[in-house]
């Protein structure tokens, strides 16, 4: 498997979330460049290298950039999203805590190109000591005059998995509940205080600076045709090395956990992977043998790639303790909002529950994808359709264990 | 019983007011302030905050009780938050979960903290205390006292 750093070059060097360190390793160099780019040639370069969404849904960032007005009476914002919330997601906190002037980076360059002079990064409330972290470098880069006319300010969660759906944030940074709202018909950009906003996660901003600084060839030079480029893939669970690895899409998973997690812990053999966040669904072993680590494969499979953060299952796994472990999650932190997700993510959570304590009948399955039937496309944001199909996909998978568990 | 921010939250509030198109903005920051400054937000806090923020109270209230870091209720313990989420429950969380039993602090069981990579974890006063065992979990409460 070939090396493939564009977001954790620097995270090996010590030392290296501070400006010096950051600076001698060629931080803030591209800034120069914007004497020559328009903020349209900027985005124009964004949409030729293929950067996707690195948040979970994938979708083509450049194409975000251009719905932001290049000429607006209204003051356009940049909101970068780091309420990484997402179960077996743990790759934002390594940017920010091990390269944050790469992020700082490529929010100037990102602020410039959509004309805005005000970044937010709304931060989950847990991650408050790495929030300081990137605190202290904004504070340096400004210090050192690194931020121009751009103000960047640090915005605190307060604990709700929601927060991380960009119009739940745009809300709670509106110092309001976290609740979603509903899609526009055609496509526009965000709304904070009614002025055009552009969300982007963390490690999408972060791998703006290589694109500028390289080019948008030398990006698409890694990755597949489809989904360029690399992702800050991760692996927890029963590995051997758990951690944040960086590679190129397209790699195969089995490759990727061997090679950088040391294959499965203990010797043991592997039963189940959940892809990218516990939203993704899951595969079998077999086909986590033979999946592609890129958004098409995966998608094939009917399973998603989601944020990459890949859970490893060994063979002693009860597949209907992780699904009532999932289901909890996703009880705890409906927001509420809409009706089928409020009260059908307690009824899967009891359901399952029940099976899990052999309680259960094969009447309880048929109801459980009832609801997760019913839970699905009835509602404001993607939270309730998420889990529908985690519980599609672990019952189609492994229905014999949930059956002999009756 | 009253509140008020004190001198440097004042301060701060200040500084944010002009880091945002409007007050209400700052509702979240405020509660924050209000918690580290009194251990929990009184209700008192919460009318302070409206009035300071130009936002009904009630409205605070409503965010103040839709996220989990926020507490209405005074503790004496000292609060251990334990993920028991996938990742840190397939690498041994319910055993921290059932040592922490023995000891005089106010176990949450929360979701997700971002620790999968370094499972099991706790969150004591905002810092992740990662890759725990049952030992390290008495000397690190041990040395927190």
């Amino acid at each position: 498997m070939r090396e493939a750093l564009i977001v954790s070059r620097k995270f090996s060097l010590e030392e290296s979330h501070t400006l010096a360190v950051a600076q001698k390793h060629g931080a803030y160099k591209t800034l120069q460049k914007l004497q020559n780019l328009s903020p349209v040639e900027v985005i124009e370069i964004i949409k030729e290298s293929g950067l996707r969404g690195k948040g979970g849904g994938g979708a083509p960032a450049g194409n975000k950039w251009a719905l932001m007005p290049q000429e607006s009476e209204k003051p356009s914002f940049l909101a970068v999203n780091c309420d990484e919330s997402e179960p077996g997601t743990f790759k934002d906190r390594q940017i920010i805590t091990k390269d944050p002037h790469l992020l700082i980076e490529g929010i100037l360059l990102t602020c410039y190109a959509i004309k805005a002079k005000h970044a937010y990064v709304y931060i989950r409330g847990e991650y408050y000591q790495y929030q300081q972290v990137l605190q202290a470098a904004v504070d340096e880069a400004n210090a050192a005059g690194l931020l121009g006319d751009v103000e960047i300010t640090l915005h605190r969660g307060a604990g709700a998995y929601i927060c991380g759906e960009k119009s739940a944030l745009l809300e709670s940074m509106e110092g309001k509940r976290g609740h979603p709202r509903l899609k526009p018909k055609q496509p526009e950009p965000e709304w904070y205080f009614g002025n055009p906003t552009l969300v982007n996660n963390v490690e999408t901003i972060a791998s703006v600076p290589f694109i500028l600084e390289y080019g948008a060839e030398a990006y698409r030079s890694y990755g597949t045709e489809r989904s360029p480029g690399t992702l800050l893939f991760a692996m927890s669970g029963h590995v051997e090395r758990p951690g944040v690895y960086e590679a190129e899409f397209g790699v195969s998973m089995m490759e990727y956990i061997n090679h950088f997690g040391g294959g499965v812990k203990n010797g043991k053999k592997l039963k189940a992977v959940i892809p990218g966040g516990a939203s993704t669904g899951v595969l079998t072993a077999k086909e986590a043998e033979e999946v592609l680590l890129d958004y098409e494969s995966l998608r094939a499979m009917g399973v998603s790639l989601g944020t990459g953060g890949m859970i490893v299952m060994d063979e002693e796994t009860s597949m209907v303790a992780v699904l009532k472990n999932l289901l909890e999650f996703y009880h705890e932190e409906s927001c509420g909002q809409c009706t089928p997700c409020r009260e059908g993510t307690g009824w899967v959570d009891k359901l399952v529950g029940k099976i899990l304590d052999g309680r259960g009948s094969s009447a309880d399955i048929d109801e459980l994808l009832e609801i997760a039937e019913t839970m699905n496309g009835k509602t404001i944001c993607v939270f309730a359709p998420a889990v529908s199909a985690v519980i599609v996909s672990f019952l189609t998978r492994f229905r014999d264990e949930f059956e002999a568990a009756l | 019983m009253s509140f008020s921010f004190d001198k440097a939250n004042l301060e701060h509030i200040e500084v944010l007011k002009s880091r945002y198109p409007s007050t209400q903005a700052l509702s979240l920051p405020c509660l924050w302030m209000a918690q580290y400054q009194e251990g929990y937000i009184t209700l008192d806090a919460i009318d302070v905050i409206s009035e300071t923020i130009d936002v009904p109270a009630m409205e605070i209230y409503r965010v103040a009780t839709f996220y989990t870091m926020f507490h209405l209720e005074p503790v004496t313990q000292k609060r251990v938050l334990v993920c028991k989420t996938l990742s840190c429950k397939l690498c041994g969380s319910e055993s921290i979960l059932e040592h922490l039993k023995g000891h005089d602090v106010l176990v949450e069981h929360v979701e997700c903290l971002g620790s999968c990579g370094t499972a099991p974890v706790m969150q004591i006063d905002d810092v992740n205390y990662e890759n725990l065992t049952p030992e390290k979990v008495d000397t690190i409460l041990e040395a927190l006292k």
